[in-house]
C-alpha cells in the first residue's frame, strides 16, 4: 500500500500542529510547553505452517503534551488533534499543573542550547513503505518454510513474522525548538518448534528463533537464511539437561551480550543516579570494569536502528562514552536529571507521548576486543555458554544479579550438550570487572549491541552435587 | 457504579455525542465480511486514565491521557486480519473495516448473513462506590503524601520515598458478526510506593501497593490504607539491609500465602492458554485427564472475584467473565479460551479472550488466578524445613511455555534453618520447569490469600491486568539461584 508513505506533507502537518498547541498552551496560561506529535503505521503479517495466521495493518497518530507553569508540570495526551480538542487539553494540563508543588528544576533547557541544524541520518526507506501484505505474507512463509526444510526434527512451528513500522516525529518547545524526522524499521522473525523425546518420562518441546531487523529493505538477511538459522538454534538445543551447582566460566553469545550492556545503562544514566537507585552512585571516573571494557552511545551513525538528530529536550544529540577501558565516565543525562546532578545534560533525553522525559540509549555499542570469537572459545577449558537470559533478576541499588539461563555447556574449547533449567549469579559489580576476553565479532544488529565476551566466574545454580 | 458525568462517558456510548448503534455497527460488519471472511467484530474502547507522582516529598508529575479508537477483526479458518482507527469518522471505519476483511480475499465464500444484535447481559463485578477519577485531585495527593510520611516515619535510615497512584475507567462496546452486543466500564486503579533505605554505605529497596477495580474506597481498610502500603515499603527495605549471599543449587522452598502465586502464573497458567494448546506448542497439549500436578493442587482461574484486579463482567469477544476449574487435584481438567481455540476444540468459550485495547488481537488470557487452600498450617510447613529457603515478596517472573521452564524473582525471601526464619536473603532467582514443580508440592497451607493487585501480564507485546492468589506452599526441590555454591 503506497499510502503509507511517510512525506514532507505529513512531517510539516506534525510540525504545525506542535506550533499550534504550543501557542494554545500559552494562551491557557502555560510559562512554557513542549509537544510531542507522532504520526505512524504498522503491518505485520504472520505465518503458521505455511498459512497466514495474522494480517495487521493500521496507522494512528498522538501528541503528548507537557506544560510548565511556575516550576509546576503536568503530562497529558490525546489522539484527537482537532483544534477545539487540543484547546481543552491545554486548559486541562494547565489546571493539572497547578496542583502540583514547584520544582526548582524543572524548567525548560537555556534556550542557547537548543538544536538549530537537524542532521540528515538517512533513517527512512521509501522501499519498505512500498511492502504489502501480500509480499510480507511470501517472506514469512519462506522464513518457516526454510526452517521446516533443513531438518526433519523441526516438528512444529511459532510462525513466522514479517512486520515493520513507518513514524513520522515532530517535536516543538516553547523555547524555539522545532525538528521533525522520519523513521523505518522491519523486520523478520523465525520460530521453529521440536518435539525433544530424550526423556521419555517427561517429553518436552524446545522453541527457538532467528531474526533479522533493519531501517532499510535491502539490509535485511534473506529469509530463507534467517529461517534455517532459526531451525540450527532450535535443534541443538535437544536434549538440553540442567549442569552441577559451580562456579565457572559464562561466556555470552552477542544476543544476550547486549542484554548485559543494557543492564550497564539501567544503573549508569542520570535518573538512577539522582535517585541514588543505583549502586553506581559516586563512582564516575572510578575503574568500575575491566580494562577490557568499553562502551559508547552514538546516535548519529546514519542508517543505525536507534540513531536520533535530536533528543527529547530539543538538544543535539551526541556521540558519548559510557565506559571507557572500564572507567565509569559522566553517566548519560537528560536536562533535568543533570539539572539535579548540578550538570549539563549529554543529548540524551528520550520522551514518550505522556510523559516526563528520562535519559534514554541510542545506539548503545560495547566496543570490539581484538581476539576471534573461535580464539576466545579456544581460551576457555570449561564453562557455560549462554544463549538465553530469563527472568528480571537485577537489583540495580544493590547490584545483585541472579538470572535464568539456556546455552551449552563448554568443554576443551568446544561446545558439548545443551543446558537449561539454571541460573547464573554474582554481585554486577564482579561481572563487569571479571570480564577477561572480548571478542572481535561486533555486529550492529539492534541499537543496543556487543561482542561475544567472557565472565572469568559466576555462580551456575542447577542440580546438587 | 455510580454515574459517571459526561466527560468520562465515551462519546460512542448511547448518550454519546457519536453514539453507535446496532444498526451502524451491521453496516460495518457487512463490510468487513465483504470480501469473504467467517466471521467479524468491531471493538471499540474509549480509555480515560491518570497518575499521579510524588518523590522526594513533592508531588512533582501530574498526568492525564485519552484514548479512543475502533479495532476491527475478520476471520476465516485460523487466519485473523486486524485493522483499527483512532478516528471514529463513517469513512475511517469503513476503511478499517475493509482493511481487516482483506485477509479473506481470494476465498471465493460468499459473505455471511448477519444476525439481529442482542446484547449480552452481564452481573458486575466491580464493586465501585466512589469512582476515583471523579474524586477531586487533591484527595489523591493526600494519599501520596500520607504514604510518604508514613514511610520516612518507620525508620530514619528511609533517604528515598517515591509514591504513586495510577488510575482509570475503560469504557468497550463490542459486536459480533454473530449477534453479539456486550458493553462494560471497567475501573482499575494502583496505589504503589517504594522506599530505599541506607546504612553503613549499604543501600537497599523495597515496596508495596495494592489495587483493583475499585474506588476510593480500596482505602478504607486498614491494612491498605496509604500509610500502610507505605510502611510495607519502608518495612521491606529495612529488613533487606542485613540481607546474606543466597545460596545455589537444589533445595526446599516455602512460598508465602498470596503474592507466590506468581509462581502459578508463570509455572502453568500461561501453559494452559489454549492458543499453545491449539498450536500444539505447549508443554500441557493432550494432556487433559492426565496427572499434571501434585494431588493437593487444585487451581482455579475465576474472572468473577469481585474488585480483583484481574476481574472482569465480559470479556473482550462478548462471552461473560466466568470461574474455570483448570487443575483438580493435581488432574488437568481444561483450558482458558478465546474464540478461535473454542471454535478449535468444539467447546464453549471460557470468557478468557482479552485484549490489550483497540489495536490488539484478543488472546486467551489469565484473569485471577489461584491455588486453592490445602490441610497444612503455615507453621507447621515452615517447620518442617530443615534447610531451605522462605519467599516472601516476588519483583516478576517470566516463562518459556514451550518446555516449562520458568523463574521467578524474590525480592524479599528468609532462609530457613531448623524450621525456622533465620537471615534474609539478597535478591535471588528460583528457576523451575512447571510441570515438575507442580509434582514436587508436597505441602499446602490453609490460610488461601488473594494478592493485593499490582500484577500486570505481558503476552505476544500485550499487557493486560491480572491477579494471582495462593495459600502458603511446600515445594520439595527446586533451584535457589544464588551465588553461595
Amino acid at each position: 500500500m503506497s499510502g503509507a508513505q511517510v512525506t514532507e506533507a505529513t512531517l510539516q502537518e506534525l510540525r504545525d500542529a506542535a506550533q499550534m498547541t504550543i501557542e494554545l498552551a500559552k494562551r491557557a496560561g502555560a510559562d512554557d510547553a513542549e509537544v510531542l506529535v507522532r504520526d505512524g503505521s504498522e503491518l505485520t503479517a504472520k505465518v503458521r505452517l505455511g498459512e497466514p495466521e495474522l494480517v495487521q495493518e493500521a496507522g494512528s497518530r498522538g501528541l503528548g503534551l507537557r506544560v510548565l507553569k511556575g516550576g509546576r508540570r503536568a503530562v497529558t495526551y490525546t489522539s484527537d488533534l482537532r483544534k477545539e480538542a487540543l484547546e481543552a487539553l491545554c486548559k486541562e494540563s494547565v489546571a493539572l499543573a497547578e496542583l502540583a508543588e514547584p520544582d526548582e528544576y524543572a524548567l525548560p533547557p537555556d534556550p542557547a542550547l537548543l538544536a538549530t541544524q537537524i542532521p540528515e541520518l538517512d533513517l527512512y526507506d521509501a522501499a519498505i513503505a512500498d511492502v504489502d501484505a501480500a509480499w510480507a505474507l511470501r517472506e514469512a512463509k519462506n522464513g518457516e518454510a526454510a526452517a521446516r526444510r533443513h531438518d526433519k526434527r523441526v516438528s512444529n512451528s511459532e510462525g513466522a513474522t514479517w512486520s515493520r513500522v513507518l513514524g513520522a516525529t515532530a517535536f516543538a518547545t516553547s523555547g524555539g525548538f522545532i525538528g521533525a524526522y522520519r523513521g523505518s524499521y522491519a523486520s523478520l522473525v523465525v520460530e521453529p518448534l521440536c518435539d525433544d523425546d530424550t526423556d521419555p518420562q517427561n517429553p518436552k518441546k524446545r522453541n527457538g528463533y532467528w531474526w533479522t531487523a533493519s531501517r532499510f529493505l535491502d539490509n535485511l538477511e534473506p529469509a530463507e537464511a534467517v529461517g534455517i538459522e532459526a531451525a540450527r538454534r532450535t535443534v541443538a538445543t535437544l536434549g538440553s539437561r540442567k549442569v552441577e551447582t559451580q562456579e565457572c566460566a559464562i561466556v555470552f553469545d552477542p544476543e544476550v551480550a547486549r542484554s548485559i550492556v543494557g543492564t550497564v545503562f539501567s544503573v549508569a544514566n542520570g535518573s538512577a543516579f539522582w535517585r541514588k537507585s543505583s549502586y553506581l552512585v559516586g563512582k564516575e571516573g572510578e575503574t568500575i570494569a575491566s580494562p577490557l571494557v568499553t562502551i559508547i552511545d552514538d546516535p548519529l551513525i546514519a542508517r543505525a536502528p536507534g540513531s536520533r538528530p535530536f533528543d527529547g529536550d530539543g538538544l543535539a544529540t551526541r556521540k558519548n562514552s559510557v565506559i571507557d577501558k572500564g572507567v565509569l565516565g559522566p553517566v548519560l543525562c537528560d536536562v533535568y536529571s543533570g539539572r539535579k546532578l548540578g550538570r549539563g545534560s549529554t543529548g540524551s533525553a528520550g520522551r514518550g507521548i505522556g510523559g516526563n522525559p528520562g535519559p534514554t540509549t541510542s545506539n548503545l555499542i560495547m566496543e570490539a576486543g581484538n581476539v576471534s570469537r573461535e580464539e576466545l572459545m579456544k581460551q576457555t577449558p570449561r564453562g557455560l555458554y549462554v544463549t538465553q537470559l530469563m527472568g528480571f533478576g537485577f537489583n540495580p541499588v544493590t547490584g545483585d544479579f541472579s538470572r535464568g539461563a539456556q546455552g551449552f555447556w563448554i568443554e576443551g574449547g568446544e561446545l558439548t550438550f545443551p543446558v537449561s533449567e539454571v541460573t547464573i549469579a554474582a554481585n554486577f559489580d564482579q561481572i563487569l570487572k571479571r570480564i577477561d576476553l572480548v571478542a572481535s565479532d561486533l555486529v550492529l544488529r539492534s541499537s543496543t549491541a556487543a561482542p561475544t565476551f567472557r565472565v572469568s566466574h559466576m555462580t551456575v545454580a542447577g542440580t546438587s552435587r | 457504579m455510580t454515574t459517571l458525568p459526561a466527560t468520562l462517558r465515551a462519546p460512542f456510548s448511547s448518550a454519546g455525542a457519536a453514539a453507535i448503534d446496532a444498526q451502524l455497527a451491521n453496516r460495518l460488519l457487512g463490510l468487513a465480511l465483504e470480501a469473504g471472511g467467517d466471521y467479524a467484530d468491531l471493538y471499540f474502547e474509549f480509555r480515560v486514565s491518570a497518575d499521579y507522582v510524588l518523590e522526594e516529598e513533592q508531588v512533582k508529575t501530574l498526568g492525564r491521557g485519552i484514548t479512543l479508537g475502533l479495532g476491527v477483526r475478520v476471520t476465516k479458518g485460523d487466519a485473523t486480519g486486524y485493522a483499527y482507527t483512532e478516528d471514529l469518522a463513517w469513512d475511517k471505519m469503513a476503511h478499517a473495516a475493509r482493511t481487516a476483511g482483506q485477509i479473506a480475499a481470494g476465498g471465493g465464500h460468499a459473505p455471511v448473513g448477519i444476525g439481529d444484535i442482542a446484547s449480552v447481559a452481564t452481573p458486575s463485578f466491580y464493586a465501585v462506590t466512589a469512582p476515583s477519577l471523579v474524586v477531586p485531585a487533591v484527595d489523591k495527593l493526600a494519599l501520596l503524601r500520607a504514604a510518604d510520611k508514613s514511610a520516612r516515619a518507620f525508620d530514619s535510615r528511609i533517604v528515598k520515598v517515591q509514591a504513586s497512584f495510577a488510575e482509570s475507567i475503560k469504557e468497550v462496546l463490542l459486536f459480533t458478526s454473530d449477534g453479539r452486543m456486550a458493553t462494560d466500564i471497567q475501573p482499575l486503579m494502583r496505589f504503589g510506593v517504594s522506599a530505599v533505605a541506607e546504612d553503613k554505605g549499604k543501600r537497599q529497596s523495597g515496596s508495596g501497593g495494592g489495587g483493583g477495580r475499585y474506588g476510593m474506597e480500596y482505602f478504607a481498610l486498614a491494612e491498605r490504607d496509604a500509610a500502610a502500603h507505605g510502611k510495607e515499603a519502608a518495612r521491606v527495605a529495612i529488613a533487606m539491609l542485613d540481607a546474606v549471599d543466597a545460596p545455589a543449587g537444589e533445595m526446599a522452598v516455602v512460598l508465602g500465602p498470596g503474592d507466590s502465586g506468581i509462581l502459578l502464573h508463570e509455572a502453568v497458567g500461561h501453559g494452559l492458554e489454549a492458543d499453545f494448546n491449539r498450536k500444539e506448542t505447549s508443554n500441557y497439549t493432550g494432556q487433559v485427564g492426565k496427572q499434571v500436578a501434585s494431588p493437593l493442587c487444585t487451581v482455579v482461574d475465576d474472572g468473577t472475584i469481585s474488585g480483583s484486579r484481574g476481574a472482569i463482567n465480559v470479556d473482550d469477544e462478548g462471552f461473560a467473565g466466568q470461574r474455570n476449574v483448570l487443575i483438580e487435584n493435581g488432574v488437568l481438567v481444561g483450558y482458558m479460551h478465546d474464540r478461535l481455540s473454542a471454535k478449535h476444540f468444539k467447546l464453549d468459550p471460557t470468557g478468557n479472550g482479552r485484549r490489550e485495547s483497540f489495536r490488539s488481537v484478543p488472546l486467551p488470557r489469565m484473569t485471577n488466578t489461584s491455588l486453592l487452600a490445602g490441610p497444612h498450617s503455615h507453621d507447621e510447613i515452615i517447620k518442617s524445613v530443615k534447610r531451605g529457603v522462605y519467599a516472601k515478596r516476588f519483583s516478576g517472573g517470566q516463562v518459556n511455555i514451550s518446555n516449562g521452564d520458568f523463574v521467578f524473582s524474590l525480592s524479599e525471601s528468609y532462609l530457613i534453618e531448623d524450621g525456622k526464619l533465620t537471615a534474609p536473603l539478597k535478591g535471588v532467582n528460583l528457576i523451575g520447569n512447571g510441570p515438575d514443580v507442580l509434582r514436587r508440592v508436597d505441602m499446602l497451607g490453609n490460610d488461601y490469600q488473594l494478592s493485593d493487585g499490582i500484577w500486570t501480564c505481558g503476552k505476544d507485546g500485550q499487557s493486560v491486568p491480572v491477579n494471582v492468589g495462593t495459600p502458603t506452599v511446600r515445594i520439595a526441590s527446586i533451584t535457589v539461584g544464588g551465588t553461595q555454591a
